[in-house]
Parts: structure tokens; sequence; C-alpha cells
């Protein structure tokens, strides 16, 4: 086991390695960078001291510098928690995402547990009560879940709220506790502001979810055991609870490998259209305008994040499955 | 009896012993046809020598959902291959006067007598506090529609001059089926003419993922060793990473140089980038189990060359599977590229595509006046779940043991 865990952190090292190399150069790759167009307007209203100026914009940036070598300082610097500076207003990079890391964090886990809560609810139901129509009806939601972007029911939702109810539904707080230190009501007002982009990056995963656990539990309900089980009297709920939900929960745990990328996926689109304070409009921002600190740092974070979040997936399962803790494998 | 046989019988005992019995078990020169014993009725016939495609196409047909989804789909297509005798009008004609005019009713009675398919006229006043163009309609004139037509000129697939339409509004009267946008085009035109690149981009991207997952999936299958380890290595960074992320950082590198139509090539080139991973390891995956197949080492002992094997036994054999997995990751291509033009990152104007179209509906505040903005929402929707269906169909037709 313990060989197991060291030999997948040695693993992660590298990954995330080759993965911040090339999200950097990718980033790096158009020409041009975000201090262009400013660079352009100095050099155009003149001056005596314009290229000296020039000069001082592109070292602050190190843009005078090798991509390469740039990159070497970012990622040296990742090490002590100091991205480097962002082109927006000078600032530190680091100061800039703390916050909306935090945000999207929550809100990630947030959607993952209504992910579990609500495919749990729902599988358990449509594959005890198979073929009635409570069982279509899920598969039905299940389905339309699957096959609606996420963004596009954001779109509409927004749409909805306004045209409908006068409210809109962007944001993920009240508009008074912007910029004002965390309190109790601040944190009420973020909660129910989850609410909405919590559903709306959860539909598709939790379609998903729904279709496999569904299949198991049906799979384990055919077994002789339950079989068995039921001949000899034993109450449905404890039959039902006693080993078969046991077998057929394994992909709750195995699958957030999947989710969580269709997660963090989701969670970036959704939260430009409902114009969110997480990092998925940030990203964007860095990435139009070339600032490549601050979004070489958000996939870097998004990288890590899903790495982490796929690694902790896998020792749960060892943890919870004997039968994969003993190979002292993953079971595809 | 004869006296003949009777001397032969009285030599015969005399001379020679008497000829033996002609053996029991004779081998027959005739060709053997096993159906003597088991003969097949004409039925029977036809489905046991059917090829794998024919079988396929038997299945899928009795899949009723995938079938009404693959009509629709097929339905979609060819409008695309016609999108400009279609669409009434062109995709960049503005329409000065007619600036987010709601979508044009049909009708078919005028003042209780029949008149057949019409328009009304719309008047237009403007919202003294907010000055919002206020539509009405001006029920005093009628404006017929005409069906095949001459109307606006076009460029059919921007090489033959043409005028030909399949209905266009009448002379000084406007087919605003679906309303106009913020420069008063005509969205149903434009919806029309996107399906054209929307459609389109997933098939594109498709057959390059297809190439790709076929050589990279081959060649991790057939070298196997460290080439394999690698290969399995970049799958799995690949399929753990959240693709939106690394699909924006992507598109924000095509230069803002590039022509629409260049920027239309690298988009199908990136969304393909981050989807051979999956067919790659169906490749590999079958190449392992189906090389242990007994007819690939009748193959191998009948002096087949290893590119025969690949090419001619072992790759048709699961070519059928291969390609109902490809229909199911075509959705998620369209659905990338519109939201990616949705988000300003992916193809950008004039190239027109529903993503494109959609990223005018950004602005929840003027959808909420105009809410004709968003319908390219309901096509988008349409197409993926239709793709959906007939992928699961495909999906379930071309699996032999189910």
């Amino acid at each position: 086991m313990l060989r197991y865990v060291a030999k997948r952190f040695l693993i992660m090292v590298p990954t995330l390695v080759i993965i911040s190399f090339l999200v950097f150069f990718i980033i790096t790759l158009p020409p041009g960078n975000c201090v262009t167009a400013q660079i352009d307007e100095i050099l155009s209203s003149g001056g005596s001291n314009a290229m000296e100026k020039v000069h001082q914009l592109e070292q602050l940036y190190d843009l005078d510098k090798p991509w390469i070598q740039r990159y070497a300082i970012w990622a040296s610097g990742t090490l002590t928690w100091d991205f480097g500076l962002s082109c927006q207003d000078n600032q530190p990079v680091s100061q800039l995402i703390g916050e909306r890391i935090a945000l999207t964090m929550v809100m990630e886990i947030s959607t993952i547990i209504f992910i579990w809560v609500v495919s749990f609810i729902i599988g358990v139901y449509a594959a005890t009560h198979q073929y009635r129509p409570g069982d279509y009806i899920a598969s039905f939601i299940g389905f339309i879940g699957l096959a609606i972007p996420n963004f596009l029911l954001a779109l509409v939702l927004l749409y909805v709220g306004k045209r409908y109810f006068g409210v809109s539904v962007g944001g993920l707080m009240d508009p008074q506790y912007i910029d004002q230190p965390w309190s109790w009501a601040k944190t009420r007002s973020v909660l129910e502001h989850l609410i909405i982009p919590v559903i709306v990056i959860g539909t598709a995963g939790t379609a998903g979810m729904i279709r496999r656990l569904r299949a198991n539990l049906l799979d384990e309900l055919q077994k002789q055991y339950v079989t068995t089980g039921r001949a000899k009297g034993l109450p449905p709920l404890k039959l039902l609870m006693k080993y078969p939900l046991r077998h057929a929960l394994n992909p709750f745990v195995s699958d957030i490998g999947h989710i969580l990328p269709e997660v963090i996926s989701g969670s970036v689109i959704v939260s430009v259209v409902l114009s969110l304070p997480t990092t998925g409009p940030m990203l964007l921002n860095a990435l139009k305008t070339q600032d490549t600190n601050l979004a070489a740092t958000f996939l870097l974070l998004v990288a890590v994040l899903t790495v982490i979040g796929t690694l902790i997936s896998d020792l749960l399962l060892a943890a919870l499955d004997p039968r994969i803790r003993l190979q002292g494998g993953r079971e595809k | 009896m004869t006296a003949m046989d009777e001397a032969r019988q009285a030599a015969g005992a005399v001379a020679t012993p008497p000829p033996a019995p002609p053996p029991a078990h004779v081998v027959s020169k005739e060709p053997w046809d096993p159906y003597v014993a088991e003969k097949l009725t004409a039925e029977q016939e036809r489905f046991y020598m059917a090829g794998q495609w024919k079988l396929m196409w038997w299945r899928l047909r009795r899949h009723k959902p995938a079938v009404i989804c693959g009509g629709f789909l097929l339905f979609m297509y060819l409008v695309t291959l016609v999108s400009e005798i279609i669409a009434p009008y062109d995709q960049h004609t503005r329409h000065i006067r007619h600036i987010f005019a709601p979508p044009q009713g049909i009708h078919l009675f005028h003042e209780g007598s029949f008149v057949g398919p019409f328009t009304y006229g719309y008047k237009m006043e403007r919202d003294p506090d907010t000055l919002q163009r206020i539509y009405t309609e001006d029920k005093s004139t009628t404006h017929p529609v005409r069906f095949f037509c001459l109307g606006e000129s076009y460029e059919f697939w921007g090489l033959i001059e043409g005028r030909f339409h399949l209905a266009c509004p009448s002379e000084g009267g406007t087919l605003f089926l679906l309303g106009t946008d913020r420069l008063g085009r005509d969205m149903f035109s434009r919806i029309v003419y996107a399906a054209r690149i929307s459609l389109t981009v997933g098939l594109f991207g498709i057959s390059l993922s297809f190439v790709l997952g076929l050589v990279i999936g081959g060649i991790a299958g057939y070298y196997g060793g460290w080439i394999d380890n690698i290969i399995q290595r970049a799958i799995e960074i690949i399929k753990s990473f959240p693709h939106l992320p690394l699909w924006l950082a992507l598109s924000a590198a095509l230069p803002v140089t590039w022509s629409p139509l260049l920027v239309y090539f690298g988009i199908t080139i990136i969304l393909a980038l981050l989807d051979w991973p999956g067919l790659a390891r169906a490749v590999r995956s079958k190449l392992l189990s189906l090389r242990e197949e007994d007819f690939a080492t009748a193959a191998a002992l009948m002096g087949a060359s290893p590119q025969r094997i690949i090419g001619r036994h072992l790759i048709p054999s699961f070519m059928s599977h291969l390609i109902a997995s490809a229909t199911l990751s075509i959705p998620s291509m369209i659905l990338a590229e519109t939201a990616l033009s949705f988000l300003g990152l992916g193809l950008r104007p004039p190239i027109t595509s529903w993503g494109v179209l959609l990223n005018e509906a950004t602005d929840i505040n003027v959808v909420a006046v105009n809410w004709w903005l968003m319908l390219p929402v309901v096509p988008v929707i349409l197409v993926i779940l239709s793709f959906q269906f007939f992928g699961d169909g495909l999906r379930d037709a071309a699996d032999p043991y189910h």
C-alpha cells in the first residue's frame, strides 16, 4: 500500500512539470504580449524618455528574456507560492487569485457533493423500481441532463430568471458583500448564490452517475445471494443495504477521476456565463490579454487540483475496496 | 441363364477362384455439399451470408429512435449543402430599418378570407423613455410569401452566382421568420448558414482525430514495450486534464492575423488534438485482444505479413465499433466549438457558426428584451441529442455480442 502511494506521488511530479511546461509554451506562442498595446501607446506619444519607459516595462515583466528563461523564473517561483507579476494592475498573481481559487474550490466541491447526493437517491430509486414510471422519468431526466450543454442551460436559466422573475442569477454574492471581509451574512449570501451554478454544472455529471449506479445496482440485485437472502426472509431495506449497495457504490469514489475534469471544465464556462468571481472569467481574460503569468498559474493550479483529486479518489478506493488494496493497483 | 454363363461358370470353377465381392465402402469423387444434411431456408441463407455492415444495418434499422435521429441528421447535412437556397436572405445583409425586429408570424387568413401564406409589415415606434424599438404588426397590408422564386443574389459555395431561393419575401415586404439581430440581419438565414460551419467542424475534427487515434493506437498496440508505455502515459495525462481550459489556451494561441478560414481549420485541429486518446485506447486494446484470436494465428501461419494481418484482418474487424464510438464523440466536438466561439476564443466573424451567433446573446440585458437571439440554442440541442441517440444505436448495432 505504501509503495503504491509513493509510486503515485512520484508519477505526479513529472506529470505536473510536463503540463506546466507545455501550458507555458502554448500561452507564449502567439506574437505580442500583454504590454504590446501599452508599448505602442508610449511609442506613438513619443516623448524624450519613451524608449526608456518601454525598457522599464519590458524589464518589469521579464519580457526581454526568451520564453524558456521566463518559464524557469516562473516555475521556480511557483515552489514558493510566488507566481510573478500579473499584467493587470501590476499586482502579484498570488494576491489576485487567492480568493478566487478558494471560491472555485468551494464551488467544485459542492458540485461533487451535489452529484453524489442526487445521483445516490435517484440511482437507488431507479434501480429498485426498474421499469416503473419513476425509473423512466429518472432515465429521461438523466438523458436530457447529458444532452443539454451546461453553458446553454446556464444561459437559459439566466434568461428565465431575468425575464420572468426579474432577478439576475449571476454573481456569487449580493453586491453589498463584494470586497467586504468575510462574515456570517456574506457566507450565507455566497451559499445562496451557489445553488444555481452547482445545479447547472452538476447536471451532466449527475446524469452519468445515475446511469452507472443504476446499472451496477441492477447487476448486483440479480445475483443469487440476493435471491437467497430474500428467500430467507430478510427485510428488503436490509437486503439492499447490507451488500448490493456497498458493491454498487464503488463508482462514486472511482469516478472522481472522470467527474473532476468535467466539473472543472464546466465550472470555467458556467462561471463566465453567470459572471461568478471564480477562476473562469479571470482565466479567459488572462488568455485574451496574453497575461502569461496569470494564465499559466491558473492552468497549473487546475492541473494540480485534478491530479490531487484523482490521487485522493484512488487512495480512497484502495482504502474502501480490499480487492484493489490487496492487488496494489487500480482495478480497471 | 444363357449358355454362355453356364460355360463361364464351368470354366471359373475349374481355373480361377471366384471374384471378390465389391468393397462395402466407396469414397465418392463427387464434391460434397454440406447443406444436404441441413438445408438452409432462403431467409437463413440471407442472414448467414450477410456481411458485417449489412448485419449492422439490419440491427440499426430495428432501433427506431436511432433511425429517426439519423434521418434528422441526414436532413440537416443535406440542408448545409444548399444553405444559400434555403435561406431567404444572405447571412451578412443588413436591414437597417429592421434592427432587433421580432420573429414575423406566417399568416394564412386576412380579415377572414384566405390569402395563402403571407406576413404583415412592421410598424416601428420608439419607447420614449428607454429608446427601445417597439415593433407591432401593421395589419393594413399583406405581403404574400413567394416560393421557388428569384430573390437576393448569392454565390453558391462562393463559386456560382445565383438568385434562386426556396422562399422569398414579396416585393417591398420582409420575411424574418426568427427575427433580426443588432445589425438587422435575418436570424433564420444566419442559423441556416451557421449550420454549415457548426456541423462540419465536428466532421473534420473527428476525421482528424480518427486518423490520429488509428495511427497512435496502432503503433502502441503493434510495437508494445516502452513505446506503448509512453503512449499510455500520454493518453492518461490528456484524458485526466480538464479539456476546456486547455482548449481555451490553445485557441488563444491562434494568431489574430490568421484569416477566418485558417482559424476554422486551426480550431478543428485543436479539437482533434485532445480527442484522439479515447480512440487510440480503443484501437490499442482491440489490437491486443484480436491478435490472439485464431483467425490472426491462421493468417500468420499462411505467411501473411504483419501489415497484411493488421490492415486486412484486424482493423476491418473492429472498424464498425470504432466508427460507432467516433460518432459518439462528434457532439462533444460540435459543443466544444460552440463553447469556444461563444466565449469569443473560437471562430470569429465573418465566419458564422451557432457559437458565434450565441456570442451575441452573452449580454443578458439585451437577450431579456430580444429573446430570439437565444434561438440558436435550439438547433444545437437538437443536433447534440440526435447524435447521442444515433451514436447509441450505432454502437449497439456494432456490438456483435448483444
